[in-house]
């Protein structure tokens, strides 16, 4: 291999250097009709799962088909997008927040060619390249993190397990049997890059074990003070340990007092939490963002642990297959898991999903634990 | 033939849902082949090494990734996350392998020209791996190494004009759901908003000053798509003020069973015949809705504008003509003290270009908070620690009812002693005359 440069000079790194421009502006590369059309849409209809109709004042009318994709996407993938999009679209696509890709023409005939073509690329594995679906009251695409693919904090994988759980409810993609939409997120471990605490159905990678304390390095690779103050519980302090025979600046972990959120490992590498064996999966459930009918709200944790179970993750898909399932038989249309879950009450949320309530269900973190605890008489057996 | 036998990833490559082994694998082996004849700037069998550490952890339950070290492009706090393999002697092409953030055009419209144009960058000078896109929004190039940092950003702003997205303690990549360009729902033009705050804000996004990250996101309308109110410290969600448009006519076609609800969004199911009463009017939060059989009326001012009603009959219901945005501030995830829900701060504001009304509680805001806020808290955490109140008047917003779910019920009140006549200085003397001790 040999260097190629391109132009950029390390002993002159301001020599003809652009910086602060930003993204490109937002219509740089809109489909000739959503530029004509832009904030003059009178009304949409879903034409069929994975298909969505814009109807404009103008009369114009814009079809768009979306397709799933693995957030890990490579450039071949993402070349044979624009292939299609030069194909049928002019050359124009788009992605969702979900890590969707939307396709978008102006007629019926090709709209039926491009979703007939996307659904029939496979990968060499067998799997869909462009799966059509994803919209109204289906399960959507998950939202999810790098985890063992590329983070260093991670209490799972998240690549891995989103693809087993889509797997299982690819039929509720590609359809839209749903009460209402039934969003999911993966989040590798608290941190939730992903974002997954107002889900209607929301995993998330947890630790289990407090984590280990090098002391031989404590004091060169950390700011201590730093790796103190970033624990919730104060559990970690400083302290100084004969480590070889000298006293070195290290840290200590009130071991009862950690509920493994890993935050001092952020700060501190001399503190490693992973582990194999304690690492693992919780399932949030009932979370939503949006303000239709009820109000946002957090998910809440209705499985504590679900061990990491490389590679297909069975305990994991089948329990949340099941939830979906129960809560697609009883919910009300309309009804988010939820506010189905508020409406029947959560006692029966848990004789209905046969799911076991344990101990570690309860809030105890912070005054917000109080307000979870029933202070009433008013209740289900 | 595959560089590591890997049985554990392998088994990802059944099943309907795209694969991303598969993906990872023709990336290896387009690499392999080389069909461009590039002299490849990072290890050309670097997808391969990924795999094989991938199958480590697979085996191990353990990730092996490090932190990420200091790294990034001069001049900028942002945009690289140093990324190093733990076992870098086994996989060599991933030894380093950083991530690039790259900005994302609002509503992430592209053209295949463009996107080719940053696949043959990345082709040549990174992994050909990528996210489309990263948690917050931006391209996602996954995987170099640091000497390419400065050359892959002197193409993207030479050759693509465009920038790095944000990381670490500063304001980050911005994002908008897709707004008016594609949606009957848009209360403001929410991709411009973005565009022009990402613009007006680049210091902000490049340079870290703030305590700990700061997001903005933009939703069109309260339905939330981008997630604004759960996953940004500043939110601002289209509302309206003034009478949601009825399409009277419309409205009897969709108790008549001509016009699907929702859109069609529950075709795949018998539901029933679509039911006006029972499915819009008895589910309307606050009851403001009234069928008599043959016209629709809401009561505007108990609306909260769910969207229930508008999302159940588009062809019907349009949003009002009087709109604007709510802003709500301090959305977080766990880390540290917990999550936290954007909380209603700016009940309606104009949403006009150039925005100064919208950029001016922002300043406000980050004024504030780059002052009292502590190292890695968040501007949510701040406000519960210094009081909503704080907040109210450092953006100069004086309170209303809308600000709370209900009143406090402890009657532990702060008053500001100019609030309460004569002040806190009081004659222990005379006190003293009057009550002995």
């Amino acid at each position: 291999m040999a260097f190629i440069s391109t132009g950029y000079n390390p002993q002159k790194p301001m020599e003809n250097r652009i910086t602060d421009i930003g993204p490109h502006k937002y219509d740089d590369y809109f489909p000739p009709v959503i530029k004509k059309n832009f904030g003059k849409w009178l009304y949409h209809e879903i034409l069929e799962p994975g298909v969505l109709l814009h109807v404009a004042e103008s009369g114009d009318k814009v079809y768009t088909v979306r397709v799933g994709g693995a957030r890990t996407m490579s450039i071949t993938h993402i070349r044979e997008a624009c292939d299609i999009a030069d194909k049928y679209c002019g050359g124009y696509l788009r992605w969702t927040t979900r890590n969707n890709i939307e396709f978008m023409v102006t007629d019926e005939e090709t709209m039926k060619a491009l979703r007939d073509d996307l659904n029939s690329r496979k990968f060499d594995g067998g799997s869909h390249k462009f799966p059509v679906g994803g919209t109204g009251a289906s399960v959507s695409n998950m939202v999810h993190t790098q985890g063992w693919v590329h983070c260093h904090t991670p209490a799972t994988d998240a690549s891995g397990p989103v693809k087993c759980v889509m797997d299982t409810l690819f039929d509720e993609f590609s359809h839209m049997k749903m009460p209402a939409p039934v969003r999911m997120a993966l989040a590798c471990c608290i941190n939730m890059c992903g974002a997954v605490h107002c889900s209607d159905i929301g995993l998330v990678g947890i630790h289990r074990k407090p984590p280990m304390i090098d002391h031989q390095w404590a004091d060169q690779l950390c700011e201590i003070p730093l790796a103190v103050a970033a624990c919730p519980t104060a559990a970690v302090r400083p302290t100084k340990v004969e480590y070889n025979g000298e006293k070195v600046n290290s840290i200590a972990i009130k071991e009862d007092r950690c509920m493994y959120c890993g935050n001092c490992y952020t700060m501190c590498p001399a503190l490693p939490i992973a582990d194999g064996e304690g690492d693992g999966i919780a399932i949030m459930v009932g979370g939503k963002v949006s303000n239709r009918l009820s109000v946002p709200k957090f998910s809440k944790v209705v499985v504590a642990y679900i061990p990491n179970e490389p590679p297909r993750w069975p305990t994991l898909t089948k329990t949340v297959k099941h939830i979906v399932e129960v809560y697609a038989a009883n919910a009300q249309k309309y009804e988010r898991l939820g506010d189905w879950a508020e409406r029947i009450g959560w006692e029966s949320f848990f004789k209905l999903t046969g799911l076991k309530f344990t101990q570690h269900l309860i809030d105890d973190f912070r005054d917000h634990a109080y307000y979870t605890w029933r202070q009433s008489t008013q209740f289900k057996f | 033939m595959a560089k590591y036998a890997t049985p554990k990833l392998d088994e990802l490559e059944s099943g309907p849902w795209p694969s991303f082994v598969s993906d990872i694998k023709q990336e290896a082996a387009a690499r392999a082949k080389n069909p461009k004849g590039l002299d490849y700037q990072i290890p050309v069998d670097c997808p391969e090494d990924l795999l094989g550490v991938l199958e480590l952890s697979y085996n191990e339950k353990e990730t092996h990734w490090k932190h990420g070290g200091i790294v990034g492009v001069f001049g900028y706090g942002g945009g690289v996350i140093g990324r190093y393999c733990d076992q870098p002697e086994m996989f060599p092409g991933v030894a380093h392998f950083h991530t690039m953030r790259v900005a994302q055009p609002s509503g992430k419209y592209y053209s295949s020209k463009f996107l080719r144009d940053l696949c043959d960058i990345w082709d040549l000078r990174g992994s050909g791996l990528t996210n489309m896109h990263g948690s917050t929004g931006d391209i996602v190039l996954l995987g170099t190494q640091t000497v390419q940092l400065e050359e892959v950003f002197h193409e993207l702003t030479h050759k693509l004009n465009v920038d790095l997205g944000g990381s670490g303690s500063n304001l980050r990549t911005p994002e908008a759901c897709l707004g008016q360009s594609r949606c009957e729902y848009a209360c403001y033009n929410t991709q411009d908003m973005c565009y022009q705050l990402t613009m007006d804000y680049q210091d902000e996004l490049h340079r870290p000053a703030f305590p700990y990250k700061f997001k903005f996101k933009f939703d069109g309308c309260p339905n939330g798509c981008v997630c604004a109110m759960a996953r940004s410290d500043f939110a601002v969600v289209g509302t309206w003020k003034d009478d949601i448009k009825i399409d009277q006519e419309k409205v009897k076609a969709y108790v008549a069973g001509e016009i699907q609800p929702n859109a069609g969004a529950h075709a795949g199911r018998d539901w029933g015949k679509f039911d006006i009463q029972k499915e819009v009017v008895d589910r309307c939060p606050t009851h403001c809705m009234n069928w008599d059989g043959a016209r629709l009326s809401v009561k505007t001012a108990d609306c909260v504008r769910c969207m229930h009603c508008i999302n159940t009959m588009p062809q019907a219901l349009h949003i009002g003509d009087e709109r604007g945005a709510s802003i709500l501030v301090g959305a977080k995830a766990p880390v540290v003290d917990g999550a936290q829900m954007g909380s209603l701060l700016i009940p309606f504001i104009s949403c006009e270009s150039p925005y100064d009304e919208v950029k001016e509680v922002i300043e406000k805001i980050w004024d504030w908070w780059m002052e009292e806020g502590k190292n890695r808290e968040r501007v949510g955490e701040t406000m519960k620690r210094l009081s909503f109140q704080k907040l109210l008047e450092v953006t100069d917003t004086p309170a209303g009812p809308y600000h709370v779910k209900e009143p406090r019920s402890n009657p532990y009140i702060f008053f500001k002693e100019e609030e309460v006549p004569g002040g806190w200085n009081r004659d222990l003397a005379a006190y003293r005359k009057r009550h002995q001790r």
